[in-house]
């Protein structure tokens, strides 16, 4: 029962490292682009919603909803000014960018909000449990894991049934003829990573609510959220929910024998899969 | 008909200008333990560390297209492996720098038999994954002294080569660890830019300018890039295993999170190299100094310093891509490391 108990809490960690993970997929699946930020990305979501919630004390679900737009203005901002002008067909330029991004992101927060712990208080809710049969449920976890499969749902529905997921899909396809056909790829590389930093922001209100955050930690989430893309399978966003859950379920699992042996568990497991299936479990794209 | 001799030569004047420069450069540094403070010793002890580790980035990145982000692991194996020889088994401390290096590249086999399955961006996170495991796994060994790490042993330190003769000469006992360290990295940092240089010239190191500029092409002229790949690989963990032995030597205490620190041995090493100038060897050396001028100014300033670097690393990849050095080298010709062979005409 312990072990099946474990076992559940892993499936619902799994749902917030498949919050983190889905950005990062829509972003290489769209452009090829790697974001190393992307942590230190979602910790701003974190930050910005906190802040939100502090000074101008929204109920801290409204600031999430505040912080929504605000992460998808950043991220088209952010692509529009400055990634576009690095991608290329050398995979050099996006990389240092993008990681010279999450040193300037976690410095920058280290200035503005100190190296203190913070936490999203949300009134209680996330010490509420309930029971089914002999196991207990937390409400926020269960809520996370709820959450991933809404945005999977929803990255599926714009890929799949919009014309602007036709374009997305088209971009990942092969961006040249999509450009002699008279979309300007850099529009929609725009509008894919605002939407990767709304799902970023998603991640971000339950990273603030379920544990502690500080600046520093925003790199180990990129690693998570990268592993979590891997184990799925590139291009499924189906694979990468699954990726998150058994990265979860492997991390809770190694955290049951010995809580140091949590993360490194998770490592392990990514590895192992990695030798056995080196294009993942799900895979739909061919790079 | 007259016959003409004809020479094959790659230097350049400019280079044997800069030849002669650089070996008084090197006799100056050697002297440098009488000559200068014990304050800038450790300055130019770091520039020098980090100069080998830009030097072996740079090949990794700028020639063989292995984008690392995970050299800290090498840099932190290094440590570990010379520390531990210093507690639990003490052998001659150039012995144990020895065999940092060599464990480190033989991890460095193990690492790479996952990582290589990953291709571009990917390798990069790989590389820190690994990098992140070799961490949590050492940092989880209680006789390594677990998350608080270990200190030098007095007794190893003073069977350092020529310690006794330093505190003959009326070096303190941690001046003279400082300067041996900083000889022995000294050592490091010539030879590591020469082999590099030498390397360059080989058939081999050529193959491996043509897999940089063109793969298919250079595979169609019977370049084994797989191969190329895998000796550089090699090449960099045991140059930068030794350098984390060294450095760490020097501070006589290492700890998992200084050990394996992301900023200090990945980081500052990747901006170093873009912003001098990646795929040439002149690039890190200027992109050092730029790096000690910045820091003697702005490292008070804490997160600000990073903040500045890390900007400066995004505008110098959008705006300059071949760095400070690839602007001077276009504008004036000058190649102080010449790699091209030229025919001259004698006579």
């Amino acid at each position: 029962m312990i072990l099946i108990d474990t076992i559940l809490q892993g499936v619902m960690l799994g749902g917030l490292y498949a919050l983190f993970a889905l950005g990062l997929s829509l972003t290489f699946g769209v452009m090829r682009l790697v974001n190393l930020a992307h942590g230190d990305l979602i910790l701003l979501g974190s930050y910005i919603i906190l802040t939100l919630a502090g000074s101008l004390y929204l109920p801290p679900l409204i600031a999430a909803l505040v912080a929504l737009p605000i992460m998808f203005v950043l991220g088209w901002a952010l692509q529009r000014f400055l990634l576009n002008h690095a991608l290329h067909d050398d995979i050099l330029p996006p990389l240092i960018v993008t990681f010279g991004l999450s040193i300037l992101i976690q410095n920058g927060l280290l200035a503005i909000f100190t190296a203190d712990s913070r936490r999203l208080s949300l009134g209680g809710i996330e010490a509420q449990s309930f029971a089914v049969g002999p196991l207990n449920i937390g409400v926020l976890p269960l809520m996370t894991l709820l959450a991933a499969v809404l945005v999977v749902l929803l990255l599926n529905f714009v890929f799949f049934k919009t014309a602007l997921g036709r374009a997305f899909r088209a971009t990942s396809d092969d961006a040249t003829t999509l450009t002699l056909m008279g979309r300007d790829t850099r529009r929609v590389f725009a509008i894919a990573t605002g939407i990767a930093l709304v799902v970023a922001g998603v991640a971000a209100f339950f990273l603030a609510t379920r544990a502690s955050i500080n600046p520093s930690i925003g790199p180990a989430r990129l690693i998570f959220a990268f592993e979590a893309v891997i184990i799925g399978g590139l291009g499924s966003f189906w694979g990468t929910l699954i990726g998150g859950i058994i990265l979860g379920v492997a991390q809770t699992l190694g955290g049951s024998i010995d809580p140091e042996f949590q993360v490194l568990a998770g490592h392990l497991v990514f590895i192992a899969i990695l030798f056995l299936r080196p294009r993942g479990l799900f895979p739909r794209a061919f790079d | 008909m007259t016959e003409h001799k004809w020479s094959l030569t790659s230097s350049t004047r400019e280079s044997r200008i800069f030849a002669t420069l650089a070996i008084v450069a090197v006799l100056l540094l050697i002297a440098a333990p009488w000559l200068v403070s014990r304050g800038l010793i450790r300055d130019l002890f770091q520039i020098m560390t980090l100069l080998v580790l830009a030097q072996c980035w740079n090949l990794l990145a700028g020639y063989a297209g292995l984008i690392s982000v995970g050299q800290q692991a090498f840099v932190g194996i290094g440590a570990y492996v010379f520390f531990s020889f210093a507690v639990f088994m003490p052998i001659p401390p150039a012995l144990a720098i020895l065999a940092a290096g060599i464990v480190a590249a033989g991890i460095g086999v193990a690492a790479a038999s996952f990582t290589f399955r990953l291709q571009g961006a990917y390798f990069a996170v790989g590389t820190w994954v690994v990098a992140e495991v070799v961490q949590l796994t050492l940092a989880k060994q209680s006789v390594l002294g677990g998350g608080s790490g270990m200190s030098l042993p007095r007794e190893f330190r003073e069977t350092m080569p020529g310690f006794g003769i330093l505190r003959e000469m009326g070096f303190s006992k941690s001046a003279a660890i400082d300067v041996i360290a900083y000889w022995m990295v000294l050592l490091l940092c010539v030879v590591t830019i020469l082999v590099i240089y030498r390397f360059m010239r080989t058939p081999a190191g050529l193959g491996l300018g043509a897999v940089r500029d063109n793969v298919i092409a250079a595979r169609s002229v019977g370049v084994n890039a797989t191969r190329l790949k895998w000796l550089v690989y090699l090449g960099c963990n045991f140059i930068t295993g030794i350098a984390g032995a060294l450095i760490f030597m020097q501070k006589q205490r290492v700890s998992p999170d200084t050990a394996f620190s992301v900023i200090d041995w990945s980081a500052f090493v990747i901006f170093v190299v873009v912003i001098g100038g990646i795929g040439t060897i002149e690039g890190p050396i200027i992109g050092v100094l730029i790096f000690y001028l910045l820091q003697s100014f702005l490292a008070d300033l804490g997160p600000i310093y990073l903040i500045i670097l890390g900007a400066l690393g995004i505008v110098s990849i959008l705006v300059a891509p071949s760095g400070i050095w690839g602007l001077i080298s276009s504008r004036t010709g000058i190649v102080l490391f010449p790699i091209r062979h030229n025919l001259k005409k004698l006579g």
